[in-house]
This record gives C-alpha cells, sequence and structure tokens, in this order.
C-alpha cells in the first residue's frame, strides 16, 4: 500500500481520446518527492528538447503534492507543470484552492494531459470514471461561470473545477488556469491548456488517502496548528503589516497600502508616487474594499482567509487572492475600485493578474510615445479606465493589436519593432515581473532575481528578512525564537546585518553568505511545491509553522519514505537540479540569468558577476549555470550528464571553473 | 417519576465564522476511519460544509437521523437575501441525496460527538475548525428516568438501513449464514 501518495497517475491522451491508470514507481518519489519534483523528471524523460509549446508533443501535468490530501494544515497546492509559451522554458505555476486534495480523493497523484483534442472539450473525472465531454456550449465563457454552469449540468456541487477563460482558448501567452479561490497563473499554462483544447478539468473523489504513522503525523499537524494561533496572536514587530504575519500576504485584511502604492511603480512599472497615500485615499479604498467584500475565504484545509470574495457593483462575484488587488489600480493609475472591477473581468478571461496589467499599460506607453498609432486602437474610449477594459477585451480575444499584445511585452515589442523593445524593461527570461525600480543593488535579491526559474520574486524569497533590523534588541529579539533556521549561523549573519557601514549592502552579507541565504530560500519554496504546502504557511513568511526541522517527520509519517533533514536537502537538491536541466537543454544559460536592466539605479557589474559564478558553484554548476557532471552523478542524475555530454552541452573533464563567463 | 440529569453536548454552528475550508470534513473522516486516523476522505465525514462561495453560503451540517424515505415537499429558505435550496440545512442520511452515506456501501452516516474511550475534549471537527465557526458546549439537563433513549450504535444505524433495502428476512438470514462460516 502506498501513504500519502496514491501510486496512480491518470494519462490522458488527447489525440486519441483515451485514458489509462498508471501505476507510479515508488522510487521515484523516494528520490523527487513528488508534485514539482516528479513533474521535473516526467517532463526530462518524455518531452524531448526540441518540442514547441504549441505541440501535441508537450505534456500538462496537473500534480497534486506528495501531502495533499492528507490532514497537513494548508497542504492543498495543485503544481501545474508544462512548456510556457512566453519563455519556451519549462514552467511550473501553483494554485491553492480545493483541487488537489480532490485529485487524491479521486485516486490519483497526477493528471497527465498529453495530445491535443480537435474539438474543445472538458474532462470529468469522478473516481474511476473519466469522460472527455463536448465543451463546445462553453466556448469564450468565463472560467467561473464554466465552473458553474459544469457543477450544474453534472449535477455535482462537490466536484473541483480547474478551467480557462477567452484568454485560455485564445493561446494568451499569459493565460492562467482558474479555480474558483485560486489560480495558476505564470508562464502561460492556460494557453497551453486553451491550445490542447481543454476548456476545464473537473474532479470529484471519495476515496481514502492513508497515513503510514497517523498517530505520529497527527501529533505533527497539532504542534503546527499550535505554532500558527502563537503566530497569530505574535506577529513579528519591526517588520511592515504584511510580512508580520502568516498567510500569503493578507491584502484582503490590510487597508493600509501605504508601502506598496509608494514603494511599488505605477503605469509600466514607471512612475514611483512617493507622497500618494494619505487619510483621505485610505478611507476611501478601505470603504471600497469593505463594500464589495462579502467574505474572508480559505483553501482547503487551511484557517488562514487569505482570500476574498468580492462583488463589484452591477458585476457578478469572485474570489480574489493577494496582491491583483492593486497590479490594475497601478498599472492604471486608478483607484481601488477600478483594480477590483476589472479583476472581475479579468478571472474570468483568465489572465496573469501580474502580466496582464503592465501588458496594457505597455500599449498605452507605445501609443503616448508614437511608437503604436491611434489607428492601431480603433474605437478605444477616452477614459483612462475605459481604455484598460477596452484593451483587455482586445488582449483574450486577439483582436487586432491584441493579438500582438497576447503575447506578452517582450514577443509584443519584438513584433513591433520601432524602438518598442525598451518599454519591454521589466522582464526577467521573457516574463514580466513585479513593478519594482530600487535603489541600491541587493546581492540576495540580485542572485534570486536572476536564479530563480520560478519567474516570480515571491516564489523564491521568505525566510531571511527582506531588510536588516534598526537596532541590536531588535536583532536580539527576532533572531531568540527563530526556529526554522537550518543552523545558527544565520542568525549570526542577521546579528550583523546594518543599514549602513562596513556591515551594509552591498558587500554584506558576504557573497558566501548570500549564496547560502538564497539556498535556505530556494530550497523552502522547492520543498513545498514537491510537497504540495501553500507557500503562505512555510516558504513565503518569516517564521513559518513548516520548516526544515519538521518537514522529514511529516514526510516520513505520511507516505513511510525514511526521511530526515540530509536526506530531503539532497532530495530538494536533485529535483531542483532536475528542473534547471531541463531548461539547460532547452538553451537557458547565464546570459538568461539577470534582473531588469534598471530594477536598481546603483549597479555593481563586477561584483554581480562574481556573486553569480559563486552562487553558480554553490549549487554545483558551472559558470554558464550547467550543472556539473561530478554534480549530476553525485545527486543521482547521471542520466542527465550523459545526455548533456553525448550533446556538448558539457565536456567531458571540463568541470574546472572556466576563466571568464560567457556574458 | 425519577429525574436524572443528562449531559446535552452540542455544537454550536456559526455560519458567519465559516471560511469554507473543509478541515472539519477531513478531521471527521480520519476520526471514523479504521485504524483511528489511519485514513482520511472527506467523502465518509459525518459533517458536510454546504459551500456556495459565489452566492455567500457556507453551512456546516451534521449527519443526523437515517430514514429511508424522500420528503414530500422540498423547501427553501431566503434568509438575509440569500436562497437556500432545499435539504441545505436537513442532517437526514435520505435517499434523496449522497451526503452522508458511506461511498462504497451507501450505508448512512451519523454523527455521534466522537464519543470513543478515552474521551476527546470536544468533537474532533471543533478542535479543527480554527476559526471558531463550531464552538462545543455541554449542558445538564434534568429529564425523566425512563424517557431516556437507548442510544444507536453505528451497527445498527447500518442494519437498519439494510432491513428497509432488503427487508428483515433477508438480513436475518444472510447474518446467520455469515454466523455459520465463522463457526
Amino acid at each position: 500500500m502506498r501513504y500519502a501518495e496514491t501510486g496512480y497517475n491518470l494519462e490522458i491522451d488527447l489525440t486519441r481520446g483515451s485514458y489509462d491508470r498508471v501505476e507510479s514507481d515508488v522510487v521515484d518519489t523516494e528520490l523527487y518527492l513528488g508534485g514539482l519534483g516528479t513533474n521535473a523528471k516526467i517532463m526530462w524523460d518524455r518531452v524531448p528538447p526540441e518540442t514547441e509549446p504549441f505541440s501535441e508533443d508537450n505534456l500538462l501535468i496537473f500534480s497534486a503534492g506528495l501531502l495533499c490530501g492528507t490532514p497537513a494544515t494548508g497542504c492543498n497546492r495543485t503544481i501545474i507543470t508544462t512548456l510556457s509559451p512566453q519563455t519556451e522554458l519549462m514552467c511550473f505555476s501553483m494554485m491553492g484552492g480545493f483541487l488537489a486534495p480532490e485529485i487524491k480523493y479521486a485516486g490519483y497523484d497526477k493528471i497527465i494531459l498529453s495530445g491535443k483534442s480537435k474539438d474543445l472539450v472538458y474532462i470529468w473525472i469522478n473516481n474511476d470514471k473519466v469522460e472527455i465531454r463536448d465543451a463546445s456550449h462553453l466556448k469564450g465563457k468565463g472560467a467561473i461561470e464554466t465552473s458553474k454552469i459544469i457543477c450544474e449540468e453534472l449535477n455535482e456541487p462537490k466536484a473541483q473545477v480547474a478551467a480557462i477563460g477567452a484568454a485560455g482558448e485564445n493561446r494568451v501567452y499569459f493565460a492562467s488556469i482558474e479555480q474558483g479561490r485560486s489560480s495558476a497563473s505564470r508562464g502561460g499554462i492556460g494557453a497551453v491548456m486553451g491550445d490542447k483544447g481543454v476548456k476545464a478539468i473537473v474532479v470529484r473523489g471519495t476515496k481514502d488517502i492513508n497515513l503510514a504513522e497517523p498517530d505520529r503525523y497527527f501529533d505533527l499537524c497539532y504542534e503546527v496548528m499550535d505554532y500558527i494561533r502563537f503566530r497569530n496572536e505574535n506577529p513579528i514587530p519591526n517588520v511592515m503589516p504584511i510580512l508580520a504575519g502568516l498567510g500569503s500576504p493578507q491584502e484582503m485584511k490590510v487597508h493600509d497600502e501605504k508601502w506598496h502604492t509608494e514603494n511599488f511603480m505605477w503605469g509600466n512599472s514607471r512612475v514611483r508616487r512617493r507622497d500618494f497615500w494619505n487619510e483621505e485615499i485610505a478611507k476611501d479604498w478601505e470603504e471600497t474594499m469593505n463594500s464589495m467584500q462579502r467574505r474572508l475565504i480559505s483553501c482547503y484545509n487551511c484557517p488562514m482567509t487569505c482570500g476574498a470574495t468580492i462583488q463589484p457593483p452591477g458585476m457578478d462575484t469572485y474570489m480574489m487572492k493577494c496582491f491583483s488587488k492593486l497590479t490594475y489600480t497601478m498599472a492604471a493609475f486608478s483607484d481601488l475600485e477600478f483594480g477590483l472591477g476589472i479583476a472581475q473581468a479579468a478571472t474570468e478571461h483568465g489572465v496573469d493578474g501580474f502580466s496582464a496589467p503592465q501588458v496594457m499599460a505597455f500599449a498605452l506607453e507605445l501609443l503616448e510615445e508614437g511608437i503604436l498609432k491611434p489607428e492601431d486602437f480603433p474605437g478605444m474610449p477616452e477614459d483612462n479606465e475605459g481604455r484598460f477594459y477596452y484593451l483587455l477585451d482586445m488582449i483574450v480575444h486577439r483582436k487586432g493589436i491584441g493579438n500582438i499584445l497576447a503575447n506578452g511585452t517582450y514577443w509584443a515589442a519584438k513584433e513591433i519593432g520601432n524602438g518598442a523593445e525598451a518599454y519591454a524593461h521589466n522582464n526577467i527570461k521573457k516574463i514580466e515581473q513585479l513593478p519594482l525600480k530600487l535603489g541600491m543593488m541587493n546581492p540576495v535579491y540580485f542572485l534570486m532575481y536572476s536564479t530563480g526559474e520560478k519567474m516570480n520574486i515571491t516564489q523564491i524569497e521568505g525566510q531571511f528578512p527582506q531588510a536588516p533590523f534598526a537596532t541590536m534588541e531588535e536583532r536580539e529579539a527576532f533572531v531568540k525564537d527563530w526556529i526554522q533556521v537550518p543552523d545558527d549561523k544565520f542568525k549570526e549573519y542577521l546579528l550583523k546585518w546594518d543599514f549602513r557601514g562596513e556591515f551594509s549592502n552591498p558587500y554584506y552579507p558576504t557573497i558566501d553568505m548570500c549564496c547560502e541565504i538564497v539556498d535556505w530560500m530556494e530550497m523552502m519554496h522547492y520543498i513545498d511545491d514537491a510537497l504540495g504546502m501553500c507557500a503562505g504557511l512555510s516558504s513565503f513568511p518569516l517564521k513559518p509553522p513548516y520548516h526544515i526541522h519538521n518537514y522529514p517527520k511529516f514526510i516520513e509519517a505520511g507516505s513511510g519514505i525514511p526521511m530526515d533533514e540530509e536526506k530531503l536537502t539532497k532530495a530538494v537538491k536533485r529535483y531542483r537540479t532536475l528542473v534547471r536541466a531541463n531548461n539547460i537543454r532547452r538553451g537557458m544559460r547565464r546570459a538568461d540569468e539577470k534582473p531588469p536592466e534598471n530594477h536598481w539605479k546603483k549597479r555593481f557589474p563586477e561584483y554581480e558577476a562574481e556573486l553569480l559564478s559563486a552562487y553558480y558553484k554553490f549549487k554545483g554548476w558551472n559558470d554558464d549555470g550547467i550543472p556539473t557532471e561530478e554534480s549530476l552523478r553525485d545527486l543521482g542524475l547521471g542520466y542527465v550528464a550523459d545526455e548533456f555530454l553525448a550533446k556538448g552541452v558539457l565536456k567531458a573533464g571540463a568541470d574546472a571553473p572556466q576563466e571568464s563567463a560567457s556574458e | 417519576m425519577a429525574k436524572k440529569t443528562k449531559t446535552v453536548k452540542s455544537i454550536k454552528v456559526n455560519a458567519d465564522l465559516c471560511n469554507g475550508c473543509r478541515a472539519c470534513e477531513m478531521a471527521c473522516s480520519a476520526f471514523h476511519s479504521e485504524p483511528k486516523y489511519s485514513s482520511n476522505n472527506p467523502a465518509r465525514s459525518r459533517i458536510s460544509v454546504i459551500r456556495r462561495p459565489l452566492e455567500d453560503i457556507y453551512v456546516p451540517v451534521y449527519a443526523g437521523e437515517y430514514t429511508p424515505a424522500e420528503c414530500l415537499g422540498r423547501n427553501s429558505y431566503i434568509l438575509d437575501g440569500k436562497e437556500y435550496k432545499e435539504c441545505e440545512f436537513c442532517r437526514a442520511s435520505c435517499p434523496s441525496r449522497g451526503d452522508f452515506k458511506e461511498p462504497d456501501s451507501g450505508l448512512p452516516l451519523k454523527c455521534d460527538m466522537c464519543e470513543s474511550i478515552p474521551a476527546l475534549d470536544e468533537p474532533l471537527c471543533v478542535k479543527w475548525c480554527m476559526v471558531d465557526a463550531l464552538t462545543y458546549e455541554e449542558r445538564e439537563v434534568e429529564v425523566d428516568e425512563d424517557e431516556e433513549q437507548p442510544k444507536v450504535t453505528e451497527m445498527e444505524l447500518g442494519l437498519e438501513h439494510l432491513v428497509d433495502k432488503f427487508g428483515l428476512h433477508k438480513v436475518a438470514e444472510s447474518v446467520a449464514r455469515l454466523a455459520k462460516k465463522e463457526e
């Protein structure tokens, strides 16, 4: 018997219209855990490097994490993996909500889609029964609307639905997959789903998920629940409100948006409005939120209430999460009422809340600069807000200029030419980033931005404070009960860290310390992505209830696979390296690993190169960011080494650091 | 008539506080799995969260009596502008819906307040409800000594369902046959 996992994947071949329930190898669970880890293995084994994102050979994997469906609080994430049309690399976007546990209860760990359906279909998975059903009546319908219609027509109110809107159907490069409370948004995975002809995946499961050591597992859960209560009652002092507590940043609860509105950039990630926030706006925005918000809500088996149901006047109710609260508002230089309203339309159409607003602001900037012409926008309203609704509609239906914009700022700028590239200025690896432009280069963030393969800073940062504490008393108070550190040396690093002087950015934390800090933070995210844990209870907030010391126990008591910190650390390193290997074989190199040119005003090119080289070395990668033969073999990834050597990606015996970077 | 005191256990459901996370369903099914806590499956739970987020409807309902018959009328309620459909407040395990039945056997389920030896401080759904939509109360009431109803065990509940389905005679025959096999 398999514990925590079901031991089965559901393979669906959309070209043939067939499906198969396939037993997975328990050895793979031990090596790659599950979720992202085993997804990366499947992508490596089955998707050759020359595969185009929009092709029958691309896979679209919906994976529950290893511990989804067990009682672990907050373990509810679905990890979706495919090739991204936007980055052309392997991408993995996650969503919380209710789908992952339902997939488990239906008897599967993953749903793996291959091939393409000629006609628009939806997939109805009711335990062992799988039907590929006609979805022509759902064409063009909103993602949330689609879920509602399907649950009604199947008479299955408890089924969970992941659906795409018009954006996914029309293969918009930043289309999301929406699941009511949550969405998987980054990298255009919704476009791949649309390309496969799948409007929705619908799951109902009524089977058991077993635990290897039930009593021990429940005790671990109770420790986590107690710690959540403790943290809720004891927010971290001396950090900004959204970093003080647990969960996703509590954007639905926190009304004070001074920090975001004055530190993040407005428009096409251009303008910083340092004196924006005032009492009048604070009052106005709070009233807006209170008048539209119906209830704070949670994902499966989680008390954190990070989301909310929102009903903008005259529009349907939708469920909002996190920072999409402000992305549209700020891209349009508008107010919260506009932001909450257009997010409703954007959720139904299914687009990424980071990329979509920036693409629209980018288009208007090009118009202002004369690179795009008024005739490119026929029928566009005069008013600012109206223009954003207009552009959203043009993009998700790929009408007129929307057909170009739908490929994101990087590809659109290339196609538009005439200097447009300079306006696609906020991308890393071709994908739009958080609208942040700061002063002094921060070495920890430099490494995270450069080497992150999840394409979002929030999906790599978290465990180490973003800034030093002002006084020694504050520092000592912070490290006193900092049980989450893998090693006490991290406390020392923090105690010494100053705003100014010898122990401040950019030269402190030192290069070696930066490597360790970034590696730790990234490791926690990768563990979450394999187990299906929400980053909001683990890798994202300071002092979370799940950490490197209790995770091995959860894995062992849950799955029955013997686990300790060392073994877990190595497993994470293994599949993290395998994610990189997937991208290296698709051509990603050091030259691609850099934050936007203008992310910081004050840059240190030589020091940055030194940082990156040191981090590569620390990770077991060569100076071009390619995992070395030695580190691959050490991790049991000899099959990757063999392919890299055979194809000349690596040269035998060339693991010694090169003299110069290839940049 | 002689009086005696009896402990009434009650779970107060504050639907306004429910966040719809269904931890209660998970915990309930784990407590009632065999062996205890060894597995979980919300479809086996004796609590079900009627959850329609877009209409802001969240109603945790507990499994109550088993009934072999459907209701004749199907009512709906409008409360505070929200329309609650038929059955949404109903605790019965009945033929008109799938709730409160074992998914494999179809046998009825009923909330037993997690009575067990050793006793829990509170039913497990309450323990897992960290947003306090579910709270537990005990109070003493006086009852006539001979008025107290015998407790229906889970097995009796299942048997009652089987008798309704197959008739007492057939069930008795089957039990006798099984008993013989055991010998």
